[in-house]
């Protein structure tokens, strides 16, 4: 145990506490973040829709509302600092009848007053114009040319890489059992470790209210809502070239369509609250809602294509908005961020940067502050010149391991040496996308095994999926 | 960079079709592999069975692939390793890369697509449940095991009873592993019948036909899989839920031609054998690219696929020496129970064997080719035919005469 105290410690490595880090670490402060998993980004972060929405959806007045449009007028700026990939889409709501257009008039309406630049509602010309693979059946649509599509993962992992670079520590593995109150702050206890802090910033996304409570404060309750979905294989990337929502009945907001900065097809999600916070398996009901949804959007979808599916948990809280408070002194909740959590998340790290400003914390400016951090090397997407350049200074970026998404050797080492290093070989497909592609890692598992045992200097048979538990061989041959 | 002959991928088909040209006069050749070393997917299948038409002895794979490569070594054939291509055009140009070159091009008078297959994931299966370590599909299981020399896992089930899942039954029995099960969607194996035999008879290794998984446990490790008896629609029947405590689950659910360069070419594949259509040369619909092997259509014995990328080499040398002759053109047909053939097309009239694969298990049938006026051409009694196996006819010279379309049937007794 070390006498250190820290200023801040962060709980959660998600996109969150990711960009409250980064957010913080312009100042000269000593800062944390904790996280149970083998590495960031594992909680709703990875598994989401991946989305930068406008902000039409949320109601008026509430902080949803507020940090949803700040946070994506942002979020372009931010993306480009990081290095991490963007792309302004455009979004629409489709609807079917006068109901739905109904509904859609709403929507235009509080988006205005949320103020969100131009919304339009279009009809069927322009509609098939826009999106020609869309069923005919859809009759009016709300058209948001500032929504757009991020990786929340790349986003999460950049921003706690540059975070790290200014000076952030990230300590893994250290599931929070138990906080203190302490004279100087807070004592935060995993079962064999402890850590010293001046102020707690609670980002442990669905476990919060149980870090909020260890803390002191039993004010808030989150519910784990399951998230399923499906990803199409890049041959469909020309479904659609926007994100595609349908208007919200008493069924709910039914699911999105949309296409991913990686050029794939994203294609959900449910919703399901559920007790179990980490249940994330798949269900066939939720597969089948999926797919028959989809149809209703367009018939052009193929779910012979699907490459994989997953699920995410948001955390829902009981209140209806988010929770941004700090109902203990030091302790300051960031609770309860489910959608738009993603969009909001650059204006809630500057809201929490306000908390702690009116709480009377003291900041003095880093001098040698860097917001950009160096971004990855994507072969694929360089130009045949900048390829050779590129393979002229470090000859494994010539070779190439993963051949559904052309991922080279040295883009898999750079991705190991860069903070935050990835720790198993679920962090390197996050960072590369080896193994992401048709074959799922059918043919380069075995390399990349090999890579992450020589970078990190561990044995072989000790390389895991996704850390503590996840081991890919349990031993030799001839040993059994 | 100029070519005569561009031969992609240097597996079982790269090098007999590179071996072939070379006998029929072009020398001027070049075999583009991405791995460290020639063989291709053999390399890791170091069970016998191989070469049993071919050289009418067992071998394993390494030793039937040496065979080539030795034979390529004697030739000077040039070869580049470690070498992937990532673009082909229409107009033959090849875009390659590698550590030492960079990234290259280089045209070509003729290519040959031999870029193998490779086998389909989970993901496209979507079995609900967890996402744990401990899920590999069966050939990536086999590399570890024996290329790698570590174990997956100990207990292990295997769904799909295709040839690497029975093989890996085997292969993972004789390494101390238990083998709980494997489990077929279909009401017949994929596999061949000695795989069956041999790799899970002869060890007790029970086959359930009509299963599948339907739902994965574990959430850092697999700890088990719940497996079900499927109606005749292949939908899970959930009263025979079972299951089965392992920490492996290997996936032999069907192998896919790996087509992606094939596809930059704009060359249209078929959409039952997800490779190209061709002749009787092997020739794509675009003049001068040929395909031969695993990515034309999925073999079962790697005999044939030397014997079709022989026809590759040869039609390609015929072509760099403007010597392809065509006196006819006639698309052959199925009936649907036949699901295709290779080829597709025959423009030639010349005694030609045509390949095929049945839909389902057939007895007691006759394989009938039919002309465009419907007049039986060719029949042939077969006492069984299976998904599994590949089967073939020699169509004769005579019966390619008057007629623009042949169809082949299958008809009772």
């Amino acid at each position: 145990m070390s006498n250190n105290i820290y200023d801040i410690a962060i709980i959660g490595a998600g996109v969150i506490g990711g960009m409250i880090a980064r957010n913080l670490s312009k100042y000269d402060l000593n800062i944390a973040i904790i996280e149970k998993e083998n590495d960031v980004a594992m909680g709703a972060t990875k598994a989401n829709s991946a989305i930068v929405h406008a902000g039409f959806d949320a109601k008026e007045g509430t902080l949803k509302a507020k940090l949803n449009v700040e946070g994506s007028k942002m979020m372009e700026q931010i993306a480009k600092e990081l290095g991490v990939k963007y792309e302004k889409n455009g979004s629409m709501v489709i609807g079917f009848d006068n109901d739905d257009k109904k509904t859609l008039e709403t929507l235009l309406e509080r988006g205005m007053k949320n103020g969100v630049a131009g919304l339009k509602l279009i009809e069927k010309g322009e509609i098939k114009a826009l999106e020609p693979n869309l069923s005919g059946e859809v009759k009016y649509a709300l058209f948001a040319p500032s929504g757009a599509i991020i990786c929340p993962y790349e986003l999460t992992i950049a921003a706690i890489g540059n975070a790290m670079d200014n000076g952030v520590e990230l300590k893994r593995n250290f599931l929070v059992k138990n906080i203190e109150k302490k004279d100087f702050g807070f004592e935060v206890f995993s079962s064999n470790e402890s850590i010293k802090t001046k102020y707690i910033i609670n980002a442990a996304g669905v476990f919060a209210d149980e870090i909020s409570k260890m803390a002191g404060d039993s004010s808030f309750k989150i519910t784990p809502r399951r998230g399923e979905y499906i990803l199409l294989d890049n041959e469909c990337k020309n479904l659609v070239s926007h994100t595609i929502f349908k208007t919200p009945d008493k069924m709910g907001k039914g699911i999105l369509v949309s296409p991913t900065v990686d050029k794939n097809i994203i294609l959900g999600p449910t919703a399901e609250d559920i007790i179990d916070k980490d249940d994330k398996s798949t269900t066939t009901k939720g597969f089948e809602k999926i797919i028959s949804l989809a149809k209703k959007y367009t018939d052009k979808v193929e779910i012979n294509k699907s490459i994989t599916s997953f699920c995410g948990l948001r955390a829902v809280a009981d209140t209806d908005d988010f929770i941004i408070n700090s109902p203990i002194d030091g302790f300051i909740n960031v609770a309860g961020i489910d959608s738009p959590g993603l969009s909001s998340s650059p204006a809630i790290a500057l809201y929490v940067e306000n908390i702690l400003k009116d709480v009377g914390f003291k900041f003095k400016e880093k001098e040698n502050y860097n917001p950009t951090r160096k971004s990855m090397t994507y072969f694929k997407d360089a130009s045949i010149e900048e390829k050779n350049e590129i393979i002229k200074k470090d000859k494994s970026f010539g070779k190439i391991v993963c051949r559904c998404e052309i991922v080279t050797e040295g883009e898999i080492k750079e991705a190991i040496r860069l903070n935050p290093q990835p720790y198993d070989l679920d962090g390197v497909k996050r960072r590369t996308r080896a193994q992401m592609g048709r074959c799922q890692g059918g043919f380069c598992t075995p390399y990349i095994v090999k890579l992450l045992s020589e970078e990190l200097k561990i044995p072989y048979e000790d390389v895991t999926k996704s850390g503590k538990g996840s081991k890919i061989n349990v031993g030799k041959t001839k040993e059994a | 960079m100029e070519k005569e002959l561009v031969i992609i991928g240097g597996g079982p088909a790269g090098m007999s079709a590179a071996i072939k040209a070379y006998e029929c006069g072009i020398k001027d050749i070049l075999i583009i592999e991405r791995d460290a070393c020639l063989g291709g997917i053999l390399n890791q299948c170091i069970h016998n069975g191989f070469g049993l038409h071919k050289f009418k002895e067992e071998l394993t794979g390494p030793e039937y692939a040496y065979r080539y490569e030795k034979r390529v070594k004697e030739l000077n054939i040039e070869v580049k390793l470690n070498t992937m291509v990532i673009d082909i055009s229409e107009d033959k140009t090849i875009c390659a890369t590698n550590e030492e070159d960079g990234i290259f091009f280089i045209n070509a008078k003729a290519i040959i697509l031999a870029m193998g297959c490779r086998e389909r994931p989970k993901g496209a299966l979507n079995i609900p449940g967890d996402r744990p370590s401990g899920i590999f599909s069966a050939g990536c299981a086999q590399k570890f095991v024996n290329i790698e020399g570590y174990m997956p896992g100990k207990n292990v089930v295997i769904l799909g009873s295709g040839d690497i899942g029975l093989i890996m039954a085997r292969r993972m029995t004789l390494e101390g592993a238990k083998v709980h099960a494997v489990c077929e969607l279909m009401p017949y194996s994929g596999g061949l019948a000695r795989n069956i035999e041999q790799c899970l008879n002869d060890f007790n290794i029970p086959l359930k036909l009509s299963h599948t998984v339907v739902k994965i446990h574990g959430k850092e490790r697999l700890e088990g899989v719940t497996i079900a008896k499927v109606d005749k629609n292949r939908k899970p029947i959930m009263e025979t839920k079972e299951y089965i405590p392992c920490d492996t689950l290997l996936l032999s659910v069907g192998l896919i031609p790996e087509n992606e360069l094939t596809k930059k070419a704009n060359i249209l594949l078929n959409r039952i054998t997800n490779g190209a259509n061709v002749d009787q040369n092997r020739q794509t619909e675009k003049e001068g690219i040929f395909a031969c092997g695993n990515v034309l259509h999925v073999h079962d014995l790697v005999d044939f696929v030397s014997e079709e990328a022989e026809i590759a080499g040869e039609g390609a040398a015929n072509y760099i020496n403007n010597n392809i002759l065509k006196d006819t053109e006639i698309n052959l047909e199925t009936d649907g129970k036949i699901r295709y053939t290779v080829p597709q097309k025959i423009t030639l009239k010349k005694d030609v064997k045509v390949y095929f694969r049945v839909l389902d298990i057939y007895k007691n049938v006759k394989i009938n080719v039919y002309n465009n006026k419907n007049e039986l051409v060719f029949s042939k009694p077969k006492a069984k035919c299976a998904p599994g196996e590949m089967e073939c006819v020699i169509l004769k010279k005579e019966m390619l005469s008057d007629t623009d379309a042949l169809k082949f049937s299958i008809v009772e007794g």
